[in-house]
């Protein structure tokens, strides 16, 4: 296969941010209560994950190494910060949607861990296509929860109505507690399918490292080839 | 004075950091697999996001506000955060090493919990003052440290019952959350 296309394969379907690396959890938590919300977050986080790893895979002789992650991290906050003017400009329902989950793009683990990982050992080329696959994959992942919780929560797909009338919407799933029982019943359904996942790193938290999410490829013993 | 006392309840309680805004989930699945470190953690948390809180409203007060720079917040608060929390490291390196052999190595690991970014902008976004901003952080960081030694509790007992394969892990412990989350609904009855 295309090393570029394999690239795209490999985000979406291989390593999945959300439902096999398990990184990215609060927004994912957090924004799917419908698939608009999940759709917006996947696409404003890929745009940022595309850039960030472009911008670092081509910076990425130039930053010394000691100081890589203040630099990673200033570089993500500007893009960031570009995302959540344009989506305040010209998307003010979707902002009001998100709110505070926009500018916490910036410590979301996929984009520092993709940097570590990724973009600070390859061209910018693959890179980029890395972004684009990784970004997909998260925004599929999202789409499918918020969908998932739209539909069982208020009966509507995209804010239609598609439950027939007698339905009485199962109002947790849009709450909080929702959010811990559908990725708890994902999980368990990839876990009974025998789909390799890092959910047990995740909550053993290889000695609380994944918490430090830049570090999470690195010692969580699966060193992504270069 | 109640009014700040209803902040902290709000932010410990009603508006708990992890079951009710998902921030900060990383470390409290991970680091809540043991009681202690649970506990260690929560006091590391309590210390930092308190004196972050202090020290974000303080620069957005005198710094971003005068000077019309309200748009770099995010990226000066998470600079700032990470900072702090290497010159906290040292400082208690010199100071107190009881103190630093108790929440050092969890000190490197609250840079990128997102629940200390997020509580400095909630606190910018609802224009909190410098007081009811220490108090909100405090409050948050309770709230975090309450679920966080709760879940190891109930972890602890987790390990000992027969779980289905499918459910073992990942899945048991976020169900544990989601009746968590549940249970901490029923604050939403005080505000």
């Amino acid at each position: 296969m295309n090393k570029y296309v394999e690239r795209i394969y490999n985000g979406i379907v291989k390593e999945n941010p959300t439902f096999i690396l398990m990184l990215g959890m609060c927004p994912t938590l957090a924004v799917s209560t419908a698939a608009i919300n999940g759709l917006g977050m996947g696409i404003s986080t890929t745009a940022v994950l595309i850039l960030s790893n472009v911008i670092i895979s081509a910076l990425r002789k130039i930053i010394p190494d000691e100081v890589r992650l203040p630099a990673y991290i200033v570089i993500v906050a500007t893009l960031v910060t570009v995302t959540e003017l344009l989506i305040e400009a010209y998307l003010p329902s979707l902002y009001e949607a998100l709110g505070i989950y926009i500018p916490l793009i910036v410590v979301n683990c996929i984009i520092l861990g993709r940097a570590e990982a990724y973009a600070n050992k390859n061209t910018v080329g693959l890179a980029a296509f890395d972004g684009i696959g990784m970004g997909i994959g998260f925004t599929v992942a999202l789409t499918v929860l918020g969908f998932l919780r739209e539909l069982l929560g208020a009966g509507t797909v995209f804010g239609h109505q598609v439950m027939p009338s007698g339905f009485q919407p199962i109002g947790i799933f849009i709450k909080a507690p929702g959010a811990f029982l559908v990725l708890a019943i994902m999980i368990m359904v990839l876990n009974a399918l025998n789909v390799e996942n890092r959910s047990n790193e995740m909550v053993n938290g290889c000695d609380g490292c994944c918490a430090n999410c830049a570090k999470s490829s690195k010692d969580c013993g699966k060193e992504e080839k270069a | 004075m109640s009014s700040l006392i209803m902040i902290i309840v709000t932010c410990a309680l009603i508006n708990n950091v992890v079951l009710n805004q998902f921030l900060g989930i990383c470390s409290f699945l991970g680091v809540s697999k043991q009681m202690k470190a649970s506990a260690s953690l929560g006091m590391a948390v309590i210390f930092v996001l308190t004196v972050a809180s202090a020290v974000a409203s303080l620069l957005y007060d005198f710094v971003l506000k005068p000077f019309d720079l309200d748009y770099m917040k995010t990226i000066v608060f998470i600079l700032v955060i990470a900072a702090l929390v290497q010159i906290v490291e040292m400082f208690l390196k010199k100071t107190s090493p009881g103190m630093y052999k108790a929440l050092g190595i969890y000190l490197p690991l609250i840079t990128t919990n997102c629940a200390v970014l997020g509580v400095a902008l909630t606190n910018v976004q609802v224009e909190y003052n410098f007081i009811q901003s220490v108090f909100a952080g405090f409050g948050t960081a309770v709230g975090y440290t309450i679920a966080i030694v709760l879940l190891a509790g109930i972890r602890a007992r987790i390990d000992e019952s027969a779980i289905p394969k499918p459910l073992r892990g990942a899945p048991v412990v976020l169900l544990a959350a989601a009746l968590m989350s549940i249970a901490f609904m029923g604050f939403g009855g005080l505000s």
